[in-house]
């Protein structure tokens, strides 16, 4: 089995070589005999008649959108009506959301079939997707190895269950969220396409809260073709969220063919400092010199301040999420205590049994860094380097059209390897992290593998608002390369 | 009056919360309709279920503004909303959006009239922010109900400057600003159902101590009454405590009605660190100037205005201008009614503030729900100018349409109160009288002149009270000379 694409699919149903009814049973089929932890729930009933519905408009309707009847799975931080939605966290386990996401209803609009909610680290706070209650997934890639198998190893995370669920062939694509890398580093982990639109692309509209000014949906594919044309279903402007961009709407595939011929990509020195893995490296400048035969120029530019780009984000995010993780408190819906003695004791039974440590530390770091006194050494300070990051790329862009780099210092990790250590951990997300602060469209697209057989990812970033071309800078590397159509399932070398 | 006058100066500032006159929630699509079954205006939103956020409602925007125009204050066009976080039932995201830095109305003044003249009150800042929702204790026994629909109306919290001096002061300048809501609509001004909250804060100092004593804010002083009472009783609590050689605790103390006392709810010390920062899920409020602009050309006229415009053109003595323009319906009413009557803007005045004022008192009515309007009135008055009708049988009239017997001339016609002033019929009456009255008229003729009272008297009581008394007057002062 090698890898199936969203545009292959699309053209099967649209030539009726299968249904979409027989293609999403098929992935039910793979979703229930898989053994990756890769899914929470699984909403067979509800894939089916959708899928039904699909293949119904299908032979009434000539001009379907593209993805009619196409299955794929969505992170479990989405809302969807009458489906358990749970964030990864044991305070929502039962939690079955009365509405439906704006981006999920988008796709749904647009004919896709919801397969299931994929894992996910617990409130999207994590790198391994370690800190999910429904317990640790596994990447894929673990049995390939070299040496053969040394134990399982993670998928990255947050979105950790979507990228396993996409590798291991269990879905042809599915939606991640991506607050500091949370879809790139996965994607990255687990040899796929993923990308982080500009902030305000999709709504945050019924997709639970980590930090509201960083969050932003993406999809995550095999292919940038295939991205172009998920994202092409979840994007658009939504009177439900204030911070949502009130722009036309586009089609993300339009570029999708255009010369890269006088393109100049910027490398960053300090993408390729210390801290990074010397394989990865490799692989790193091979693709580099795979754009430089298609016509790109190199020009090595400076983000003088991405060293404090961790610092900053592990202020903001921490601040927000404290605030938006307040709800989750045992009075209205999610998990309630069973004994308490009084009302303070009820929340805090309640939250103390409800969240997991990872969600504890980053509501401590938070609520610290708001309080009376310290929010102007803190917040407000980050909120300053917050700036000096996003006028760093600003002046970057003047340079150059595309800045390349690793999307991670180091390939999939071992489980249980860094999750006593939660500053290793979070360097994970050393390069990605700059590019949320900025709010700027980035992707990590495959770039082949390391001596020990892991995949590592090209990470791709552009100006505010122009995924289409770096769509199409990630497509151009895609037709001259296969690492994209590598699967974990396949012998290397055979795809 | 009270002890306090000659040692102590009082030194207070009111915050005072107006739920703002909006369709909808500040930041959700629900009714505010006051009274509905509980949580029947609860959106996903409203009850912040996982994933919503919220949208600004402009005519929120739109009625703060307005308000701080009619304070002449500044409109800051550049407007962030901040998160105050703290945990409790009715707060259902655990935190309130409000506005810290950046209100949307900066600094204003308004005038009260006090025993000795016009004062006036410094308004610091009046910013929007979200109501939480009511905590049901009563129903549900040993636990606690919560109603989610008042939750996200939307408020302008109005923050005084500690510009007044007494109880007396400070209830002058909240009927001054609940006079002001309700004229410029943008608040009912309904206490009982909490559309206008009072909280005080209170200190006192040395007279001629320049910095301000420890203060204590009060909370739960929802009438005119409770604020005038718990500012008194606040104010011997701390004179009590500082003449017994004890400090002030800055703190929050409850008003309990029913016991007239105040009692501690936390102190500084537990007070909250509510973690304020800017909501990362609302983009700053820009307010256009034109915006501004098209809400300055929609304000009516203010109160104070008003009153100037009914003491200098309209010729009324500063008390009635003061009282006939402190409710924009009342002074509706007045312009209603004068403009239509050929009565005199005084008469007008006289009319209402008396019988009028009187009859609504009693019956607990709103000058809306008067059951006599202002072109029956208009008309009543009309009856006395062209002498249909006497004072006392205006009255009468007047009683009449109260309870809503039908209009001033069939009222008239059917209770036969048309004034005789036919000269020949009133002649008949009069020459009756002096027959039937020899001693005073003998009195009379003998130079006792307050007679004549008398005689007037025996006329109106002949004719029903319906003879014109100045022409019976003027009648038997010919005939007895």
């Amino acid at each position: 089995m090698t890898i199936t694409t969203l545009a292959e699919l699309s053209a099967n149903l649209r030539n009726g070589k299968v249904s979409s009814v027989e293609l999403t049973k098929e992935y039910l089929d793979r979703i229930e005999s898989s053994e990756h932890n890769a899914f929470i729930s699984v909403t067979s009933d509800q894939a089916l008649k959708s899928a039904l519905a699909a293949d119904k408009q299908r032979s009434s309707e000539d001009n379907s959108s593209a993805l009619l009847g196409v299955p794929i799975a969505q992170k479990d931080i989405f809302c969807i009506e009458g489906t358990r939605t749970t964030c990864g966290s044991k305070i929502l386990e039962n939690f079955v959301a009365p509405y439906t996401a704006t981006v999920v209803q988008n796709m749904h609009n647009s004919g896709i079939v919801t397969l299931g909610k994929t894992n996910m680290d617990e409130f999207a706070m994590g790198s391994s997707n370690e800190t999910s209650y429904f317990g640790d997934v596994k990447n894929p890639w673990s049995s390939r190895q070299a040496g053969g198998s040394k134990g399982n190893l993670v998928p990255g995370g947050s979105s950790g269950g979507s990228a396993a669920a996409v590798s291991a062939g269990l879905t042809p694509a599915a939606t991640g969220t991506d607050t500091g890398g949370s879809i790139r580093q996965p994607a990255a982990f687990c040899n796929l396409t993923g990308v982080k639109p500009s902030y305000g692309r999709c709504s945050r509209y019924g997709m639970i809260a980590f930090a509201s000014s960083l969050d932003q949906a993406g999809p995550m594919t095999h292919t940038a073709e295939d991205a172009a044309l998920l994202l092409n279903t979840m994007a658009g402007f939504d009177i439900k969220d204030s911070t949502s961009l009130d722009v036309p709407s586009e089609d993300f595939t339009r570029d999708l063919g255009a010369s890269i011929n006088d393109l100049t990509i910027g490398l960053p020195s300090e993408f390729f400092g210390d801290g990074l893995d010397n394989d990865v490296a490799v692989l790193i400048e091979n693709a580099i010199k795979e754009y430089e035969k298609l016509g790109a120029k190199i020009k090595e530019i400076s983000l003088p301040n991405s060293h404090l780009a961790l610092p900053s984000y592990y202020v903001i995010a921490p601040a927000e999420a404290s605030s938006n993780l307040s709800r989750f408190d045992g009075v209205r819906y999610g998990l309630r205590a069973e004994q308490y003695t009084d009302l303070v004791d009820m929340y805090t039974q309640t939250r103390t049994q409800g969240f997991g440590d990872e969600v504890k530390r980053r509501i401590m770091i938070g609520a610290y860094a708001l309080s009376s006194g310290y929010y102007d050494a803190y917040y407000a300070q980050a909120q300053k380097l917050r700036r000096l990051i996003s006028n760093d790329f600003t002046n970057a862009f003047k340079e150059c059209d595309v800045i390349m780099g690793p999307t991670t210092p180091s390939p999939a990790f071992a489980s249980g390897s860094r999750s006593d250590d939660p500053v290793s951990m979070y360097l994970n997300d050393i390069y990605t992290i700059p590019v949320n602060l900025a709010g700027l469209p980035a992707a990590s697209i495959p770039a082949g593998f390391t001596q020990n057989g892991l995949p590592a990812g090209l990470h791709l970033i552009t100006p505010y608002l122009s995924e289409s071309k770096l769509l199409n800078i990630a497509h151009q590397y895609q037709l001259v390369t296969d690492w994209h159509r590598q699967s974990p399932l396949t012998t290397r070398g055979n795809a | 009056m009270f002890t306090w006058d000659k040692q102590w100066e009082v030194v207070i500032g009111l915050e005072v919360h107006t739920q703002l006159k909006t369709q909808s929630k500040i930041f959700s699509g629900s009714s505010i309709a006051y009274g509905a079954e509980p949580n029947t205006q609860a959106s996903a939103v409203d009850i912040a279920l996982p994933g919503v956020l919220p949208v600004m409602n402009l005519e929120a925007a739109r009625l703060a503004v307005k308000f701080g125009l009619a304070i002449g204050a500044n409109i800051n066009k550049r407007n962030v909303f901040a998160r105050k976080n703290y945990f409790y039932p009715d707060l259902p995201k655990g935190y309130q959006i409000s506005q810290m830095e950046l209100p949307i109305v900066g600094f204003g003044e308004l005038e009260i009239d006090t025993e000795n003249g016009v004062k006036t009150i410094g308004i610091t800042r009046a910013h929007l922010e979200e109501d939480a929702g009511k905590s049901l204790h009563e129903d549900f026994q040993g636990q606690t109900g919560i109603d989610l629909n008042r939750a996200g109306t939307p408020l302008l919290e109005i923050v005084s400057e500690p510009d007044m001096r007494s109880p007396t002061e400070a209830v002058a300048y909240l009927r001054k600003l609940h006079s002001l809501v309700r004229y410029i609509e943008i608040c009912d001004g309904n206490m009982q159902e909490g559309s206008f909250r009072c909280d005080a804060n209170v200190s006192i100092r040395p007279r001629g101590q320049a910095e301000y004593g420890t203060r204590t804010e009060l909370k739960n002083i929802n009438s005119f009454r409770f604020v005038e009472r718990a500012i008194e009783y606040e104010i011997e609590r701390q004179i009590d405590i500082l003449e017994d050689g004890g400090e002030i605790v800055q703190e929050t103390r409850l008003y309990d009605a029913d016991k007239h006392e105040t009692r501690s709810m936390r102190s500084k010390e537990e007070a909250h660190d509510y973690r304020y920062f800017p909501d990362p899920d609302l983009p700053p409020m820009v307010l256009e100037d034109s915006f501004i602009s098209e809400i300055k050309a929609t304000l009516p006229e203010l109160p104070s205005e008003k009153r100037a415009r009914f003491e200098q053109k309209l010729g009324l003595s500063p008390a009635d201008a003061t009282v006939l323009t402190a409710d924009r319906a009342v002074a509706e009413f007045f312009e209603n009614t004068a403009n239509t009557t050929k009565a005199e803007n005084k008469v007008v005045a006289n009319w209402m503030t008396g019988e009028l004022f009187a009859n609504l008192n009693k019956s607990e009515l709103d000058i809306t729900e008067s059951p006599i309007s202002s072109a029956q009135l208009a008309t009543l008055l009309d009856r006395v100018c062209d002498k249909t009708l006497s004072g006392n049988t205006a009255k009468k009239v007047f009683s009449a349409l109260w309870e809503q017997e039908g209009d001033v001339d069939d009222i008239i016609a059917a209770k036969g109160l048309k004034q005789i002033t036919d000269t020949g019929e009133i002649e008949s009456i009069v020459d009756e009288v002096i027959s039937n009255c020899p001693d005073q008229v003998a009195q009379f003729k003998e130079g006792n002149e307050k007679v004549i009272g008398f005689l007037v008297g025996q006329v109106m009581q002949r004719s029903k009270g319906k003879a014109n008394p100045q022409m019976a007057n003027q009648m038997l002062q010919e005939k007895l000379k």
